[in-house]
């Protein structure tokens, strides 16, 4: 979509072109409100496309919302927050069937009816697929509904940063809009609304290797955390064990489900013979896997020192033919291997991040009308832990709510309290080795706790869009350094540092790269000087999210010392309920990050659940 | 101090207020570079420094030829071919090539990508001569033997270059989406009921179904390049994708053919088969817009 001004209002703005920007956008266009996307990459480009596993909802005799809940709660490590989780399985069913009412291609049943398979952590097989290409499909189906409802579009159109008022208390800042760049003709024009909806998806390209795409680098987390919202559980990130490592390409679980060995350099089967994992061995829980793929490398027993082979040989041609044919298909094409003539290399990969920009069940954050949804919110279902197939219902369930909410139906008033104002204790004795947040006389961007100064909307607007404009102004004429060597620093760090095994003094060194990257970040400039499809500026602006992102996801680990869900801390190996029943929240606080805690909500509709061994 | 981080001493914390200050007073605090102009000279020398040592240390490299433009920079206003030489490690597909180019020695060089696993579509390029998505191409299977010498990487052919090898997809997306591109059947179950769809109809419609909008069919088809108007082979195929999903009605389908059945719809296809060639996401490409051709004649019969 082309248009020449540098201004434009709509009642609901929706960040993203996912699968939770898609929902939300339908949501508010079905409540009479006039939305529009505005998006970096073309709605069908997004990440969502890339989902294969499917979409748990509990629709069939036999099984039930609440166990889906029991088990998503169990699956959350008991740090899921309840009201979230009740409303993701109760509503689930309704929202997949909505797809598949807007002809969503679900795998069939023999009688007609749309499938579901048995999944990691589940005690029911409620997820709901559509072949290997799930995510896919019900990105493509929701954007048909939005090209069928006439939602506008603003595609690749980068939204630099939001336009917030400058209320000292993030509780009481309200947001007016955001600023956004038009890829295309270079322009930077405002967008004016009643309310935004962040669905910005994952940020992995925070790690040097990733399933995420190379456009998830936590945009709508940086922006959110720098307008005062706190980021929720940042420390909780999901590593996968069997992902490619030239590209991070996911081989799923299938596998070694149907049977694939894992071996290290010496050819030993080091799951049972080096005591990992003696009874599951392969079939141990994603976390399990890799750590010990990782401790074989980093013990010298990995192939080229960097992955481990994953076999499938021994299965037989007409086997893999037959039920892992896809996973041929992605050795060949993204690693060059054919499985069926050679073991498959594989090594653990960032895949989700299960914290993010906190909301409450309406998908509302601490500061007024502006709400997150989908992979970069943390509303918080997942906890410390995602099930898989529970990110895509997350998507339809929490993007409808917010874009419901948004567009002004009444949702209700939400159990879950946000902002800083919901605190239960501070942090007061964080060991960091440097200062985190923004370096001393920074750029503005650096410290926009809230943006302008004006109050009245459209002036809030105006002055982002004048501060953003000098942002691009100076990147694009000073003379200075490139980002690609920051941003690859700095995946190289997170991954040696942040990544499954975790310990105190790693991560203080994080910290220091961290820091060291803001301050190179300092120097950048862009050396392409032309306004047309400009994607230096783009990356360049990506990278100083990326550096946010991670530092939340640091500070996150070092304050938290127990071992719960996806976080591993090696001075500190059990859960510790007493003192860890609780949300880490780190506040950007005007540059001078502060770190919280608030209390888990284990207390459902009906009832209080209570933690217990995650054993499966 | 509100924070409860531990802060080491000499750190001083006067930015907010500093920052504060100038914003009140309206003034720009976007400053210059904090390394002075020799440390900014050095520090780049010395990446490119990195990039040269990586190239010399390499087994192998490969060189690519990429088409360079842009309107707006008067040395790159007349279209050219730079050349890149790139470090090859196994597995490498032409994308990763692409980046490590862009990383390591331009940063200007403007390509879509996103997913690294063909499916997002951004990243139909003209490679060696063919459509392909560069993430799903290996840069060793460009060469008959070993890896090639060198990889010709262009544009889409037949679309307008925006810059480098970036084409405008407005034509294609306007395309796909006048054939109606949306499941219309109103008349869905209540509640909880799913529509029933068969699984025979599911697997009919299935390769229909896996199209990721790359636009590499409509670049290779020499009929679409001749007639701006023709609906090209992504949009019959998406109106395949709807007309033979029997979850939609009769009065539906009928419909949805009059729209493929107008003067730039089906009737153009020659059967070249070369968007079927292309397609990297195996779609039957032409068998299908033979198969509307074939529903358009019953259709015709019945009210003939
Ligand atoms: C390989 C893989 C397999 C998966 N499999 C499953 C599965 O089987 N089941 C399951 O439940 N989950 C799965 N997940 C997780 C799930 O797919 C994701 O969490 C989810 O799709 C994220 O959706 P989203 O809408 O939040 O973000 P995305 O789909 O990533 O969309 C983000 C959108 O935001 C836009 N955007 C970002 N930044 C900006 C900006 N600055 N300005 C403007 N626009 C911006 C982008 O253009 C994009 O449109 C999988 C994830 C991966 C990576
Ligand atoms: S039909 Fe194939 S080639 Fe054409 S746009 Fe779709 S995926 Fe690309
Ligand atoms: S990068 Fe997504 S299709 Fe190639």
């Amino acid at each position: 979509m082309t248009n020449n001004a540098t201004m434009h209002e709509h009642d609901v703005i929706v960040v993203g072109g996912g699968g939770a920007g898609l929902r939300a956008a339908i949501a508010a266009e079905e409540e009479g409100a006039d939305v529009a996307i505005v998006t970096k990459l073309h709605p069908v480009r997004s990440h969502t496309g890339a989902a294969e596993g499917g979409i748990n909802a509990a629709l069939r005799d036999g099984d039930d919302p609440k166990d889906h809940a029991y088990d998503t709660m169990k699956g959350s490590d008991y740090l899921g927050d309840a009201p979230a989780i009740e409303t993701l399985c109760e509503t689930s069913p309704e929202e997949t069937i909505q797809l598949e009412h807007w002809g969503m291609p679900f795998s069939r049943e023999e009688d007609g009816r749309v499938s579901q398979r048995p999944f990691g952590g589940l005690s029911f097989p409620r997820t709901t697929y559509a072949g290997a290409e799930t995510g896919h499909h019900l990105l493509h189906t929701m954007y048909e509904q939005v090209v069928k409802r006439g939602v506008t579009v603003y595609d690749e159109f980068y939204v630099m940063d939001l336009a917030v008022t400058d209320h000292p208390d993030p509780d009481e800042r309200e947001c007016h809009g955001c600023i956004a760049y038009n890829i295309k003709s270079g322009d930077l024009v405002g967008f004016k609304a009643d309310g935004v909806i962040l669905a910005t998806g994952g940020d992995g390209q925070a790690f040097d290797h990733t399933t995420n795409a190379v456009a998830n680098t936590g945009d709508g987390l940086a922006m959110a955390y720098r307008a005062g919202v706190p980021v929720e559980d940042p420390e909780f990130v999901q590593f996968h064990p069997t992902t490619l490592p030239s590209t991070g390409v996911l081989i799923s679980e299938g596998v070694r489900g149907e049977g694939g060995i894992l071996y290290n350099s010496e050819g030993e089967r080091f799951l049972f013979e080096r005591g990992y994992a003696n009874n599951d061995g392969e079939l141990a829980s994603r976390d399990v896997v890799a750590r010990a793929e990782l401790t074989e490398v980093s013990e010298g027993r990995g192939v080229n020192d960097e992955y481990v082979d994953l076999d499938m040989r021994h299965l037989g041609e007409e086997r893999i033919v037959d039920r892992l044919e896809n996973i041929l298909h992605l050795a060949e094409d993204f690693e060059g291997v054919d499985g069926l003539e050679e073991p498959m290399p594989v090594k653990p990969g960032q895949h989700y991040h299960m914290g993010g920009i906190e909301t409450d069940e309406n998908g509302e954050t601490c500061v007024s009308g502006l709400y997150a949804a989908g992979e970069c919110a943390c509303v918080s279902v997942h906890g410390s832990n995602r099930l898989g197939g529970n990110a895509l219902p997350e998507l339809i369930v929490f993007g409808a709510r917010a874009g419901y909410d948004a567009a002004g139906r009444d949702l209700g008033e939400a159990r879950i309290d946000t902002g800083p104002g919901a605190r239960s204790e501070t942090e007061t004795d964080l060991d960091t080795p440097v200062s985190p947040g923004a370096l001393d006389g920074a750029e503005p961007d650096a410290v926009a706790d809230g943006g302008a100064l004006a109050t009245n909307a459209e002036a809030v607007v105006e002055d982002e869009l004048r501060r953003q404009r000098e942002r691009v102004e100076t990147l694009l004429e000073r003379d200075g350094i490139n980002h690609a060597e920051i941003r690859s620093d700095l995946q190289d760090a997170m991954t040696e540092f942040v990544n499954v095994f975790r310990e105190k003094e790693g991560l203080q060194q994080a910290l220091e790269a961290i820091r060291d990257c803001r301050e190179r970040y300092q120097n950048v400039a862009v050396a392409d000087p032309s306004r047309t499809f400009n994607t230096d500026l783009l990356h360049t602006i990506e990278t100083r999210n990326l550096i946010d992102v991670a530092e939340t996801i640091t500070l996150g680990a070092l304050a938290r010392d127990e071992f719960r869900g996806a976080h591993w801390r090696k001075e500190h190996q059990e859960r510790k309920d007493d003192e860890w029943l609780k949300h880490t929240m780190i506040s950007w606080n005007g540059g001078d990050p502060e770190v919280f805690y608030t209390d888990v909500i284990l207390e459902g509709e009906e009832k209080t659940y209570e933690p217990k061994i995650r054993s499966y | 101090m509100s924070t409860g981080i531990t802060k080491p001493e000499e750190e001083e914390e006067t930015e907010s207020q500093a920052v504060g200050a100038a914003r009140a007073a309206g003034e720009s605090a976007y400053g210059q570079a904090r390394m002075d102009e020799s440390e900014i000279d050095a520090a780049n020398e010395a990446s490119q420094r990195r990039a040269r040592r990586a190239v010399e240390d390499a087994d192998r490299t490969v060189e690519l030829k990429v088409f360079r433009y842009d309107p707006e920079v008067p040395e790159k206003e007349e279209p050219r071919f730079d050349s890149f030489t790139v470090p090859f490690a196994k597995g490498m597909t032409v994308l990763d090539a692409l980046m490590w180019a862009r990383d390591h020695y331009d940063s200007s060089l403007t390509f879509r990508h996103s997913c690294r696993q063909a499916v997002c579509g951004s990243d139909a390029l003209f490679v060696d001569g063919k459509q392909r998505l560069g993430c799903k191409t290996q840069v060793a299977d460009l060469a008959d033997e070993g890896i090639p010498g060198e990889v010709r990487i262009e544009p889409l052919p037949h679309a307008e270059v925006v810059k480098d090898l970036v084409v405008d997809m407005e034509h294609f997306y306007d395309q796909m989406e006048s054939v109606e591109p949306y499941f219309q059947d109103e008349d869905t179950p209540d509640g909880l009921n799913e529509q029933r769809q068969s699984r025979e109809n599911r697997e009919k419609i299935k390769m229909s179904t896996r199209c990721i909008w790359c636009g590499a069919c409509m670049s290779s088809c020499n009929i679409a390049a001749g007639n701006n108007e023709y609906l090209g082979p992504a949009a019959i195929n998406k109106a395949y994708r709807f007309a033979m999903d029997e979850r939609e009605g009769e009065d539906l389908t009928e419909h949805r053919l009059n729209i493929i059945e107008q003067e730039h719809g089906v009737w153009r296809c020659q059967t070249q088969f070369s968007c079927t060639e292309v397609c990297p996401k195996d779609i039957p490409l032409t068998e299908h817009i033979q198969a509307l051709k074939r529903e358009a004649v019953k259709k015709n019969l019945k009210f003939w």
